[in-house]
């Protein structure tokens, strides 16, 4: 509690909540308050028809202020700041027309510090939600606004969004949530952290069921990033979005650290240090288009098979430059990018988190107009190498993919994991693990490709056939083994004399595709160039796989840790 | 027979078909050969230590047991000693004899022999230049502007000009250096550079037996840095008189060398039509496809069949001009940058135009190459022939037009302008023709009003067909759609409506009319503008509305909104670009020779900080205002990537 309060003040949001009890009487809203009051005078005196019309007054003006949300003053100083109102995102988000509302007329029920007051009345309150279309398909969303005592968590403003929470699970559809608040209201005390809570539950039971995305516009601070945190995917908007637990004032009060807001929580710090956000936009209207695209590749729920759409990319089309692009030098890199550029629809992958952990490589993609999730190590940084972050980015990836049906292709090119102090002391057997078990545990179609280096346990973790992969293919340029020659000859043959002669020969037994071909560890060696064609292939036999793990309560995935 | 192939260019695949018995020599492990039946790598890819390596080559011919050598161009093609060794082996080396190399690569020598075979002489000075001072000395003498360059040079590297004695010393230090890294030999020569000459050269061929022939000129004046850009063959400018007397002096040349095998005599042709010997390429130029193409010789065939002894096939008068035929060198350089700096990178995706007739293309990469810094930054070059030269630029427009080069810069949209450029198109061209017609700097295809209808039509039909894919399920819609479409920072409304496949755009009042299939996957897009055949290639498609299209030859940069996103986009925070006068940054990759300032200096508006070689060129870095230098992120042997930071002033 005492977070919120101390976080808010540090927002400078509580000069603004002050701000719009004093000046509330000058702005529309206000006028028309005073007419419904003087409407309700006269509400005795007339007909029960003429009555019937100052209910439809009410309606419109009730309406029409709801449409302000908190005048038009705060509106065009959220423009100032370079966003947009809550309603002008969803209109942008949602197809034309296409918004229904919900709770309009809901109504803050704080009575204390004068809030019970008709001008610190807002119909919806610091909240618009409903349902959507984008590009036909259904969507949930909640879109805070900014406008309205800073967008400000109350009960009401929570009792909203769990309404559309709740449907969205039961229709099976997805939540999307555009976050731009001050945190929670203070003048309702516990029960905006009940409100909290209420949510963060509702993110909870629907993970796995619904696909729900936050999209950060604007503050979100305090016990509030915990929704953004539990939804599956987090966007945000560089220079006006910030996430975090206490801000600057407080983060020096007692760590003494100076920091500002965009270093301590903005886009660019959780896009590439924290990893606690997925992708960075640059402004509101990038960051909207954007999610309607991301959404394309989204199925409604976890009883919706992966989307597919038309798709003008020949599903048998050969991919010549795959043949030259593992170079001969196996400690020579490339561009894992390259490889998936090559191999999906029309070249187009959205990426996640493509600047964090940037030795692992996912995202989503289509292939033959079906969405698929891509994994793929990365040697162009740090080898490729598996380490504490890389291994947390693939595996809550992998984890979204299965939960909600969407195949798995995996690119192996690994030289195992990261030794070194750090990595042990940061727990990289635990984590490690992760990617590990949501690989193992992932019931999707699940192919894979080695496309040079599968060293080691890391061989194992990606996506191997012991792990229940489907399809396991290695190009000629695979090596699957222990270790690299050097390392394996230094150990088998410890203070021998001719070590670059078992060196040769140890290349020459181990480092190709044969010792797991032969044992049918890898299903086929592949011409590069037929990787496409070879998958495509695939995902259509494995579109109706059907495999189910043991019954539990739920598995203990080892959670511990970032 | 087994013959070898090497050179610059990594592999010709329009070879004669009789050549794809030999096994060729490539030094790049992943150099894909799709032609040749044998590949020897002959090292690593710095061409020291591969084309130039004449050990590495020699055993490579040992290993395939090649009994002759096709050098190819450039490298080791013009080299003595090579073709000395290879006597010496026995192996039968595709060009002329070891003598007639050593004369005509010795610009000195040479000259001095054309003198004495009543060749028309650029004056100058018959000797090797000592130093930087005898040069301003040799300049001083002859009178500027004189040109330096290096002795055993040639294709426009270690060649500098210089209009003063500051610009000459200068000159002499940088074709030293790249005389040197180039050619194994930094002697340079200095003569009088002939301003506003055309470069028009003889093709010739020689055989054993004393016979020698012309076979017409190739026009090559359009060039940037000493280096041809766009050929053709025959020449706009010459007449039939002054073409036997060039023809005649080459073949004298060539005869007083005892020259045989294809050789080229390079002639400087004023604007009153006296010529000027300036070299003799003893070798396959570059360029040979257009002459092949008018006379209907295959010179590689020729070349073989003198190399064996065989005696000319044809007479003088057998040697036709037949129709036209244009080549347009395609570069991976990026022409807004001094009409092309190189760039590199992968080749994403690759599509030759081979699928138009009378077009051929010579290229040694396909999709997936890599485009290094240590070969000439060439991608193929690319012909087209006609019946008349109007027949053959057509074609060039439409090859280059369908010409996908994904991954690397490349410089089609300089040279779809060249082609259809009116200075062009009549034949007022010489060497300075880019300079002359691009004073500022090549900027790109500057739009009509009417080209501009076109690119925005075609640009808002793409983002209503990629939106209305994204909607299939709901059906087949039809609706009409408001855009609100911004190029180069004009803004216009749209109003688009669709019926099946044909799109009606509206910009200011005007109907755009625009078909096609719409493959949203394919790298061209063939469309119909206003009855109008376009094709045009979408290299860029985002869901934020931007679309970058290549339309006539340059790449523009569009972005489609729906009216409603364009409203809010002016509540947007403009992002504050990065102030460029005080940063300079590395214009393309390449290794830095020298660093000419060090922290604290100061420096003066256009002084020399520091020098990067890329692709056998050096480039000289200047400062962009006066300052004191903050900062040096560059040493000299550093490789730098393009954009990368060299220098902070303050």
């Amino acid at each position: 509690m005492a977070t919120y309060a101390l976080m808010r003040s540090s927002l400078g949001l509580l000069h603004g909540l002050k701000c719009s009890f004093k000046s509330v009487g000058q702005i529309p809203y206000g006028a028309a308050a005073g007419a419904i009051t003087q409407a309700k005078g006269l509400q005795n005196a007339r007909c029960y028809s003429v009555n019937h019309l100052s209910v439809q007054e009410r309606i419109e003006k009730k309406r029409k202020a709801a449409l302000t949300g908190g005048g038009q003053l705060r509106i065009a100083a959220q423009h100032k700041r370079g966003k947009l109102t809550a309603r002008e995102r969803l209109e942008l988000l949602l197809d034309p027309d296409s918004f229904v509302e919900y709770d309009m007329f809901v109504e803050h029920r704080c009575s204390d510090f004068g809030m019970e007051a008709d001008h610190n009345k807002y119909p919806g309150d610091s909240v618009v939600t409903g349902q959507g279309r984008i590009n036909g398909r259904l969507v949930y969303v909640f879109s805070q606004d900014f406008t309205v005592f800073g967008g400000s968590l109350s009960g009401a403003h929570a009792q909203k969004v769990c309404k559309v929470m709740d449907q969205a699970m039961m229709v099976g559809a997805p939540v999307i949530g555009l976050n731009d608040s001050g945190g929670a209201r203070i003048q309702e005390g516990v029960e905006s952290l009940a409100g909290y809570a209420d949510i963060f539950l509702r993110n909870v039971m629907a993970s796995g069921v619904v696909p729900q995305i936050s999209l950060i516009m604007g503050p979100c601070a305090g016990g509030a990033v915990y929704s953004p945190a539990l939804t599956d995917f987090t966007f945000m908007v560089k220079d006006t979005s910030y996430l975090f637990i206490t801000g600057p004032d407080v983060v020096k009060s007692v760590t003494n650290e100076d920091v500002t807001q965009e270093e301590l929580g903005g886009a660019k710090t959780h896009t590439t240090v924290s990893g606690v956000a997925h992708r960075a936009f640059e402004n509101d209207v990038d960051a909207l288009l954007n999610l309607r695209d991301f959404f394309n590749f989204l199925p409604l729920s976890n009883k919706d098979p992966a989307p597919v759409t038309e798709c003008h990319d020949p599903r048998d089309r050969p991919v010549p430059g795959l043949d030259t692009i593992v170079p001969f030098e196996s400690t020579k890199a490339y561009d894992m990018l390259d490889i998936v550029h090559g191999i999906v629809d029309e070249r187009e992958f959205f990426e996640i988190m493509p600047n964090y952990a940037k030795n692992i490589v996912v995202g989503f993609a289509r292939m033959n107009g079906r969405t698929v999730g891509i994994v793929g190590n990365q040697p162009k940084v740090a080898s490729g190498c598996l380490d504490v972050n890389s291994s947390v980015k693939g595996a809550r990836f992998v984890r979204f993919c299965d939960a909600f049906n969407i195949p798995i292709i995996t690119f192996v090119d690994v030289p195992g994991f990261l030794p070194g102090t750090a990595q042990e002391y940061g727990g990289i057997i635990r984590h490690g693990a992760k990617l590990l078990y949501a690989f193992a545990e992932a019931t999707v179609p699940k192919i894979t490709v080695i496309t040079r280096k599968a060293y080691g346990g890391a061989y194992d973790v990606m996506s191997s056939k012991h792990l229940r992969g489907d399809v396991n293919y290695a190009w000629p340029s695979a090596e699957v083994a222990v270790m690299g020659a050097k390392g394996a000859v230094q150990i088998i043959f410890r203070g021998k004399e001719n070590q670059a002669e078992a060196e040769a020969e140890y290349v020459e037994k181990f480092a190709n595709p044969f010792p797991a071909a032969v044992r049918g560890f890898v299903d086929d060696i592949i011409q590069p160039s037929t990787t496409r064609k070879r998958l495509c292939r695939d995902l259509e036999v494995l579109a109706s796989k059907k495999q189910t793990n043991p019954w539990k309560k739920h598995a203990n995935i080892p959670f511990t840790g970032p | 027979c087994a013959g070898l192939w090497g050179g610059s260019f990594a592999f010709d695949l329009q070879l004669p078909k009789r050549f794809q018995q030999f096994s060729c020599v490539f030094s790049f492990p992943q150099v894909h050969v799709k032609v040749a039946d044998e590949a020897v790598c002959v090292g690593p890819a710095p061409t020291s230590k591969s084309y130039l390596n004449m050990d590495a080559i020699m055993n490579a011919i040992k290993q395939t047991g090649a009994q002759a050598v096709h050098p190819g161009y450039g490298f080791l093609s013009e080299n003595k000693e090579f073709a000395k060794r290879l006597a010496a082996e026995g192996v039968t080396f595709i060009g002329p004899d070891t003598h007639a190399i050593q004369a005509m690569g010795d610009k000195i020598e040479s000259k001095l022999i054309a003198k004495a075979a009543k060749v028309n002489t650029i004056p100058g000075f018959d000797g090797v230049v000592k130093d930087a001072e005898e040069a301003v000395k040799i300049a001083g003498e002859i009178g500027y502007p004189v040109m330096i360059k290096a002795s055993a040079g040639g294709g426009g590297k270690g060649m500098r000009i210089a209009w003063n004695d500051e610009e000459t010393r200068e000159g002499f230090r940088f074709s030293s250096q790249e005389a040197l890294s180039s050619f194994g030999d930094d002697r340079l020569l200095i003569e009088k550079f002939i301003d506003n000459p055309r470069h028009i050269e003889i093709q010739v061929l020689a055989d054993k037996h004393g016979d020698a022939l012309w076979l017409n000129e190739r026009e090559c004046s359009i060039q940037r840095r000493n280096q041809k850009v766009v050929e053709e063959a025959p020449s706009t400018f010459l007449d039939p008189d002054t073409r036997r007397a060039m023809g005649e002096q080459a073949v004298s040349l060539a005869n007083a060398v005892k020259y045989s095998s294809a050789g080229t005599v390079e002639f400087l042709v004023d604007s009153k039509k006296n010529f000027y010997f300036l070299e003799m390429n003893t070798r396959l130029q570059v360029e040979h496809p257009i002459t092949e193409c008018i006379t209907g010789l295959d010179l590689v065939q020729q070349m073989i069949r003198i190399a064996k002894g065989y005696k000319l096939q044809h007479k003088q008068s057998d040697i036709p001009i037949n129709g036209w035929a244009v080549e347009s060198r395609v570069y991976a350089e990026d022409p807004y940058k001094s009409f092309g700096l190189p760039s590199i990178g992968r080749l994403s995706q690759y599509q030759e135009p081979l699928d138009l007739p009378n077009v051929r293309v010579d290229s040694g990469i396909q999709e997936g190459s890599d485009i290094s810094i240590y070969y000439d930054p060439m991608i193929s070059k690319l012909v087209t022939y006609g019946k008349t030269r109007e027949e053959a630029l057509k074609k060039m427009e439409d090859a280059l037009d369908n010409y996908v080069i994904r991954g690397v810069t490349h410089n089609i949209p300089l040279l779809r302008e060249i082609i259809v450029h009116p200075r062009f198109v009549s034949g007022d061209i010489s060497t300075k023709f880019l300079p002359e017609v691009y004073p500022d700097g090549f900027k790109g295809h500057m739009l009509t009003a009417g080209e501009r209808r076109e690119l925005l039509a075609t640009a808002a039909a793409l983002y209503v067909a990629a939106q209305l894919r994204s909607q299939k399920f709901l059906g087949d819609l039809s609706r009409q759609w408001e855009l609100c479409v911004e190029l180069d920072k004009g803004v216009h409304m749209l109003g688009v409506s669709r019926s099946g496949n044909n799109y009606t755009v509206e910009i200011d009042g005007e109907k755009v009319e625009v078909s096609g299939e719409w493959n949203l996957a394919s790298a061209l897009l063939p469309i119909t503008i206003n009855g109008k055949h376009r094709t045009l290639q979408c290299l860029l498609r985002t869901a934020a509305g931007e679309i970058s299209l290549q339309y006539l030859g340059t790449s523009f940069k569009l972005r489609v909104l729906s009216n409603l996103a364009a409203s809010l986009s002016k509540h947007m925070p403009e992002k504050v670009p990065e102030d460029t006068s005080s940063i300079l940054r590395s214009p393309m990759p390449g290794s830095v020779v020298a660093v000419s300032v060090k922290p604290g200096d100061n420096v003066a508006e256009g002084q020399e900080i520091c020098v990067i070689e890329a692709m056998k060129m050096q480039n000289s870095m200047t400062a962009a205002k006066t300052a004191k230098v903050k900062s040096v992120h560059c040493k000299a042997g550093d490789t730098v990537g393009e954009g990368d930071l060299l220098v902070e002033l303050e």
